[in-house]
């Protein structure tokens, strides 16, 4: 008996952008026997040329926070049926033009959210116990010339406001509770099944925090959410840690407040205009500058690339999306 | 009280040091251009010595100080203090425990942090305006990993429970078998680094734990592996560690103390997989705060004839 093989196209899914993780991973980042990737990176072509030069056209497209996925991105895109971003945030997907064509859209679920909220607690210890400040004075060859580094500022006890509860959030409180921190939080509903104080007013949890993290994502209601008068509210021992996105703080003000002491100090990962970082915070001490990276552990990365590959599978399986959110 | 004198060992607090004269004649040993003249002209004034991590109150000066009643450490540590000899001449002793336990944890994880997630490479590469040319490269994950902890006393068991908050399995290494504990025994510090991803020393420093982290113990950490060091320089060999790093057989390290504070070797200073702190593991206001009101409290309480608040001997 013979049997007749049908030739079948793969799917093809567009990789505009180099990901970090493929420096280290290389094409087993997101390889599978499913799809083909075209590393549009690859060609020296601009992308609509790219695009023409293909034989079969994209289907999916694999969207790290620096593609945004625009109208006109879309638009190149006529075949276009899903979106896998390799963030959590979808701030950059054009999320109404995708419901409008019936494009789904996938995220990294909660690949590095451990990663996110290790770094988060990382930068908070730093900031208060001044861990990259004294480790520069001794680096420096400081410590036999100046004798005793200033004093840091003692975690347990500490009222911490998180805002955002969610995947990143509460991975964040759990490891602060083991430090002794009392933990208070903010975020669109109130989340009854944990144990945490909540805040409908991000304002009010600051006036009873003595440090607030940054957990949630940037949409309309979360532009500038942390402005001059949360930070008059958190006051000149507040620390602010942002692992979230640069957008959510009004970072002007925040640099103002900075400099002039009305808040105590910062742990910065994500900034307005990356990689652009105000250089009025280089000359400040108090403050600990990250190059958005809290989520690229070598770990981290290889979980997300499980994820992507997931996604995009199980959509060409017709199989429900491990990670939606359209 | 104001005519006891007190002999402060060096500068260490000077909320201590204004609370110690309110109450005594204070003497500052570091202030005397000719120290040996001062303890002579002090040497029956003299009734308690206020020592720290880094000078104490050795054979030699005990021995010059004759109404010496008790030293009083502003540590927890008591290796820069001659017990043997304190005990022999009936001088009490006090430390600072407990109130310093949770600074010294929360910095260790704090170094773990910085160590595996680069914090403040990341830090100089933003400042640097290195960011404007590319991404910082990739770290290494903390949640999930191994944690080895040299010696679970109060300050090992205050890691051991932070540690467990970001899922990492926790093994140990102590002299006995520690029954209620649910954590992993190694019996020997060479197995529990084979074991591990991070190795902590967190015991106290003497005769047995002087190198106890030594070449072997750095060769089954790997290269993979690193090393955490809050207790005292003493605990590492020093020079080998030095060389494992620049050969490449240790993973890294995070540093809070040294062999010979404040002088730390020429060859940690350029390497990005090593985070050197100048000994802050009690370094906040608040407990320094805490500690120095036990250090007072002590001092108190023997020269009204009380029982001590933290004795030792």
């Amino acid at each position: 008996m013979t049997t007749t093989s049908i030739t079948q196209v793969l799917p093809r899914v567009l990789f505009v952008k180099r990901h970090a993780a493929m420096g280290v991973l290389g094409d087993s980042f997101v390889a599978s026997t499913k799809f083909e990737v075209l590393k549009a990176f690859e060609s020296p072509l601009p992308l609509p040329e790219f695009l023409a030069d293909q034989s079969h056209p994209v289907s999916a497209i694999i969207a790290p926070v620096a593609v945004p996925v625009t109208a006109d991105l879309i638009r190149l895109l006529p075949n276009l049926r899903l979106v896998v971003t390799t963030s959590t945030g979808v701030d950059h997907v054009d999320l109404v033009e995708c419901r409008r064509r019936g494009i789904s859209v996938a995220n990294a679920g909660s690949s590095y959210s451990e990663d996110v909220a290790d770094t988060a607690v990382g930068l908070l210890i730093d900031v208060f116990r001044r861990i990259s400040a004294a480790n520069r004075f001794v680096k420096q060859r400081l410590w036999p010339l100046k004798g005793d580094y200033p004093l840091g500022s003692k975690l347990g006890r500490k009222r911490i406001g998180i805002v955002g509860l969610g995947s990143i959030g509460s991975m964040v409180a759990t490891r602060l509770e083991a430090f002794g921190c009392q933990i208070s939080y903010s975020s669109r509903n109130r989340k009854p099944s944990f144990p945490y104080h909540y805040y409908v007013d991000v304002h009010e949890m600051a006036a009873n925090s003595d440090a607030l993290v940054i957990c949630c994502e940037l949409n309309d209601k979360t532009l500038h959410l942390i402005n001059r008068d949360v930070f008059a509210a958190l006051g000149k021992q507040g620390v602010i840690v942002n692992v979230a996105r640069g957008g959510i703080i009004d970072e002007g003000e925040m640099v103002r407040c900075l400099r002039e002491g009305e808040i105590g100090g910062a742990g910065l990962d994500v900034f307005e205009d990356e990689p652009n970082v105000p250089k009025e915070l280089f000359e400040l001490d108090n403050v600990v500058l990250s190059p958005h990276c809290a989520y690229t552990s070598l770990e981290g990365l290889e979980q997300l690339g499980k994820v992507l590959v997931g996604n995009i599978e199980a959509f060409f399986s017709n199989k429900p999306l491990l990670t939606p959110v359209l | 009280m104001e005519s006891i004198g007190v002999l402060m060992m060096c500068p260490m607090n000077s909320y201590l040091e204004n609370e110690l004269e309110k109450r005594f004649n204070l003497l500052r040993f570091w202030t005397s251009p000719e120290k040996s003249v001062l303890l002579e002209t002090h040497r029956n004034s003299i009734r308690a010595v206020v020592g720290n991590a880094f000078v104490g109150a050795d054979a030699q000066l005990i021995n010059d100080l004759p109404k010496l009643e008790i030293v009083s450490s502003f540590s927890v540590g008591l290796d820069k203090i001659d017990l043997g000899v304190c005990k022999d001449k009936g001088i009490h002793v006090t430390n600072t425990p407990d109130v310093l336990t949770e600074d010294v944890a929360d910095l260790a994880i704090g170094l773990i942090l910085a160590l595996l997630r680069r914090l403040c490479e990341c830090d100089r590469y933003v400042r640097s305006g290195k960011w404007k040319q590319g991404d910082f490269k990739l770290t290494t994950k903390f949640s999930g990993k191994s944690v080895g902890i040299i010696g679970l006393g109060r300050i090992g068991t205050a890691i051991a429970k932070r540690a467990e908050a970001f899922s990492c399995p926790i093994n140990y290494y102590s002299r006995t078998v520690k029954p209620d504990v649910a954590y992993k025994y190694y019996p020997t510090v060479v197995d529990l680094a084979k074991n591990s991803d991070i190795l902590v020393v967190a015991c106290p420093l003497s005769d047995e734990t002087r190198h106890i982290v030594n070449r072997q113990v750095m060769d089954a950490l790997g290269p993979k592996g690193v090393l955490i060091n809050i207790g005292r320089g003493p605990h590492v060999d020093e020079q080998e560690l030095v060389k494992a790093l620049t050969e490449g057989r240790l993973g890294g390290a995070a540093l809070d103390v040294f062999e010979k504070e404040p002088h730390v070797p020429e060859e940690l200073f350029g390497l990005e997989n090593v985070v050197l702190l100048p000994h802050v593991g009690s370094g906040t206001v608040e407990t320094r705060n805490a500690m120095a009101d036990l250090v007072v409290g002590n001092l108190e309480a023997h020269f009204s004839g009380k029982s001590l608040l933290t004795p030792v001997v």
